[in-house]
């Protein structure tokens, strides 16, 4: 009897350190790229990173690593993806939700999960061949390898997130309130516009964090898309060059151990530290709304 | 009891599917030395490397070799029809740009560096504290070649004017001759050969910051073809095919001072007699004297069979002063 | 369809007002049906470029022959053999890990600090960049533990990136095993493990794997997490060791797209890639669908 209650202690005990890795992974990223980075920042300085310049570590005369110009970049491939993924998403997510009928649910469900599954790199490829000359016509501008290609491409990646969990949260509505409307002789629009969709806003807000966190980490797309200048973008129409991009871009060629290689992970923590803020808000939000609804 | 059985197989099934790719996983590390070499027609179209010796000469070996994007398709060729008369010896080419290739030969996880620019300083001192002694060798001439769209009047640039373009100093067609029209700027990413050659060689300053960044040559070449006021530099080799300018682009000749003539990169002559101002040879750096089938290699990519498939991949043969280099620095005598 | 009944309670209401609280409620149905078309027609439109261009060049030899002069011919044979190899090696450090992790929070453990630490760990870490967890893999596996370029780091790599997926799945086929079970099953006097282990885990196993295929799928497209751990532009031969390195589909993809000095020539073959990738990568998500779907229902019943 005794062996049996130290056997199930160990089983126990045992499930909980494999839980604890999670745990562990999350703090080792953070802390690896911290560590990585602390060369970098000893030799340029916290501020040699922020300041107005450029990101140039290989430049003719001195270098520079500014990483403004890429936190803006990035910024703006992930807003402009979200004006395209959100208000699709999210009348996606209301259709689905409110208005299909079960079985257009079971259709639609999974392929808007499809969508999610299509690897980055091959939404990059379709930004090269078809996408950017798209563009350049119908802006009548010579090259479309520019910002806004690489946001529709990172809005379409982004869409499936924000489709499911919108969805998730405008069925997590009480039934109740769509009742207490239908009953007032509101139409089930009304009832959805006035009543479901505000209720379920705070949500929906998380849902859309959820998908900028997503737009900003994406890499081969933005990559393949955006034509990475290094110059501050004045316009979507612009090319812009994302941290993702950045680091996918040199880290290949660098030597390891190098001052360049060191600053490419004061990037990746830059990185790390916007979408961990991100997600961690939407994840409150998300955690306020739950325990409301 | 129905429940149970459909469980029961369902386990099973994922049991299968474990099982199944475990043993392809076992199997298939096994495998490779059952892998056929490249298709038979292509052995028999392809003669057999003159100036080699007997097939059966070297030992069984895999060669590795990692650096310069702009080398990495030649080298590639020339392993793949190297292999064909060896087939003991097994070449991975991978590319990754100069820097990467020349610090992986220095940690000690490749047998050969590809490499479009010399050692740096940093690079020599960090190879001495390794203990390495890295001995250069050229093998291939290489021009970069400036290209702008077909439909682009241009014809050719000074060198200084060239470097304006670069250094964003001259932003419209119209400053160098041409229509009226801005210049959108075409480059590789930070760390490549060819982008630090270019800067050095002739920016002798810092590209403008609105220039796109590229992550190969053949992206700047393919920028370059759907832009018609795109302006791009990138190794000679791909942007030509087999002796002929790709479709849609254009190669500008290059003046080394205004005024005087142009020279066009397109003529193996220019380059060879340095006539073409923007030409570097294209090294090979392996760890201290090489022996073996590394030698082996090196021989064959020197050889007259070596040289012509340099040509065919679009770049230059070496000079005879780089016979003399390569005789100096490896002792290899082609 | 569904908008158009009348309900009875809008009767009391004046026929004109009706009618145009109606006809904005039809207006703005079409709105969001046409969204969703939308989205369908991205979705269409994408896959109708990749499969018309890339259809054309599936053949046998180009699934199982090496890539030859200068990869201008020949197949893709080793890139699919090294992301199944990769993909493999993912799996088999992501599942064991994300099941038990799995079984810890949905069996073992009360809720509270712990749990809520690990579930938003959990969260974080699907939330952080596929490049990021590149660099990750640089500096962990192929520096620090000197696994070097290889087959292994880039695993690994992509193991740690498909945790969350494999997590989430495990316990939901796991909260799906209704309480009666585990409830029925401590009342036999079981203890807790025998419980989980005869009663929990075997009806929630086609769930888990739900999320191992779901976790698969997700590894075999990824490139930026194996850009500098493992992957290479071009090898003449299959890896031969967990350290070699290995071609994959999605990062030859991009190097016919971007990289390859003939980008004309190689074009059909980068659509064929994509094309294949594309195949897989759908496979292995439809086959977690459909699992799930015949997981799901027999617990409704």
């Amino acid at each position: 009897m005794q062996l049996h209650k130290l056997r199930e202690r160990a089983i126990r005990l045992f499930f909980l350190l494999c839980g604890l890795i999670s745990i562990f992974i999350l703090l080792g990223i953070f802390y690896t790229l911290l560590n990585n980075s602390i060369p970098a920042l000893r030799e340029v300085g916290i501020t040699g990173f922020f300041t107005t310049g450029l990101w140039r570590p290989t430049a003719f005369g001195a270098p520079q690593f500014s990483t403004l110009n890429l936190i803006l970049g990035t910024f703006m491939v992930g807003t402009g993806a979200l004006v395209i993924a959100v208000p699709l998403g999210v009348a996606c997510a209301a259709y689905l939700a409110e208005v299909a009928s079960s079985r257009e649910r079971e259709i639609f469900k999974p392929i808007i999960e499809i969508l999610a599954g299509i690897p980055s790199v091959v939404l990059g490829f379709f930004g090269l061949v078809v996408l950017a000359p798209l563009i350049a016509r119908i802006f009548n501008i010579p090259s479309g390898i520019n910002a806004m290609n690489g946001a529709v491409l990172v809005g379409i990646m982004a869409l499936p997130t924000v489709v499911s969990l919108a969805e998730d949260a405008i069925t997590a509505v009480p039934q109740e309130y769509r009742h207490a409307s239908l009953a007032l002789g509101a139409t089930r629009w009304q009832t959805i516009r006035n009543v479901t969709i505000p209720a379920a806003l705070s949500g929906i807000i998380a849902a859309s964090m959820l998908g900028m966190g997503r737009a900003i980490g994406e890499t081969m797309t933005v990559l393949m898309a955006t034509g990475n200048a290094l110059a501050m973008p004045g316009s979507f129409l612009d090319p812009v060059r994302t941290l993702s991009a950045n680091i996918a871009i040199e880290m290949g060629e660098v030597p390891r151990g190098s001052l360049h290689f060191h600053s490419l992970f004061m990037v990746g923590l830059i990185l790390f530290l916007i979408t961990f803020f991100i997600n961690m808000l939407a994840d409150i939000i998300f955690e306020r709304y739950r325990r409301r609804a | 009891m129905l429940k149970r059985k459909s469980k029961a197989s369902q386990f099973g099934v994922f049991m299968l599917v474990v099982l199944l790719s475990g043993s392809l996983l076992v199997g298939g590390c096994g495998r490779p030395q059952e892998v056929s070499p490249p298709p038979a027609q292509d052995a028999t179209a392809a003669p057999s490397p003159q100036g080699a010796a007997e097939p059966d000469a070297i030992e069984a070996a895999t060669i590795q070799i990692r650096g310069s994007d702009s080398e990495v398709n030649m080298v590639a060729s020339l392993a793949e029809e190297f292999m064909l008369t060896y087939p003991q010896v097994q070449i991975a080419v991978t590319g990754g740009g100069s820097g990467a290739g020349i610090a992986a030969l220095l940690d000690g996880t490749v047998d050969i560096a590809n490499s479009s620019r010399p050692m740096k300083d940093s690079e020599i001192e960090k190879a001495r504290a390794n203990g390495v002694e890295a001995v250069a060798v050229r093998f291939a001439m290489d021009g970069v070649a400036a290209i702008v769209n077909e439909n682009n009047p241009a014809e050719s640039l000074s060198m200084e004017e060239l470097g304006a373009i670069f250094r964003g100093e001259i932003t419209n067609w119209s400053e160098v001759g041409g229509e009226d029209k801005g210049i959108n700027l075409y480059g590789r990413q930070s760390n490549s050969g060819t982008f630090i050659f270019f800067m050095e060689w002739v920016l002798r300053g810092d590209y403008d910051p609105g220039m796109r960044n590229m992550v190969g040559n053949a992206d700047i070449l393919e920028a370059v073809r759907s832009d018609v006021t795109g302006i791009g530099y990138i190794a000679i080799g791909y942007a030509t095919e087999g002796g002929n300018v790709r479709p849609g682009i254009k190669v500008l000749s290059i003046a080394a001072q205004k005024g005087e003539p142009p020279v066009s990169p397109l003529e193996l002559e220019n380059i060879t007699s340095g006539a073409y101002p923007i030409s570097r040879p294209l090294y090979q750096f392996v760890a201290g004297r090489p022996e073996g089938a590394i030698r082996k290699f090196l021989e064959f990519e020197l050889s007259e069979r070596g040289q012509e498939i340099v040509l065919e991949s679009g770049f230059y043969p070496i000079t005879d002063a780089d016979r003399e280099f390569n005789k100096n620095s490896a002792g290899i005598q082609q | 369809m569904a908008g158009t009944e009348s309900p009875k309670n809008a009767m009391s209401l004046s026929q004109r007002a009706h009618r145009n609280k109606y006809r904005e409620e039809k207006l703005a149905f079409l709105l969001l049906r046409i969204s969703l078309g939308a989205a369908m027609f991205i979705l269409l439109v994408i896959l109708f470029d990749i499969a018309s261009k890339g259809l054309g060049v599936i053949n046998w030899e180009f699934l199982s022959r090496m890539p030859h002069s200068g990869m201008t011919k020949g197949g893709i044979y080793p890139a699919i053999v090294g992301t199944f190899y990769v993909t493999i090696i993912a799996a088999l450090f992501a599942v064991p890990l994300g099941i038990t992790t799995a079984i810890f929070l949905n069996e073992y453990a009360i809720r509270g600090l712990i749990t809520n630490l690990i579930r938003t760990a959990l969260r974080n870490l699907s939330g952080v960049p596929s490049i990021v967890f590149g660099l990750f893999g640089v500096a962990l596996f192929v520096q620090y533990l000197g696994f070097g370029v290889s087959l292994l780091a880039a695993g690994m790599t992509l193991g740690l990136l498909t945790l969350p997926v494999t997590v989430t799945a495990a316990e939901e086929a796991l909260k799906a095993v209704p309480q009666s079970y585990r409830e029925g099953g401590l009342a036999l006097g079981a203890t807790k493990w025998q419980m989980v282990r005869s009663l929990v885990l075997p009806p929630a196993f086609p769930g888990m794997l739900t999320g191992v295929i779901l976790g698969l799928a997700r590894a075999a497209g990824e490139t930026a997490p194996i850009l500098f751990t493992g992957a290479a532009f071009f090898l003449p031969f299959l890896p031969d060791s967990l350290f070699s390195q290995f071609m994959a589909l999605p990062y030859h993809l991009f190097v016919l797209a971007t990289q390859h000095h003939d980008i004309t020539a190689v074009r059909p073959l980068a659509y064929g890639t994509a094309f294949v990738l594309l195949v897989l990568v759908f496979l292995l998500n439809l086959g977690a669908i459909m699992l799930r779907y015949r997981f799901r229902r027999r617990f409704q019943r």
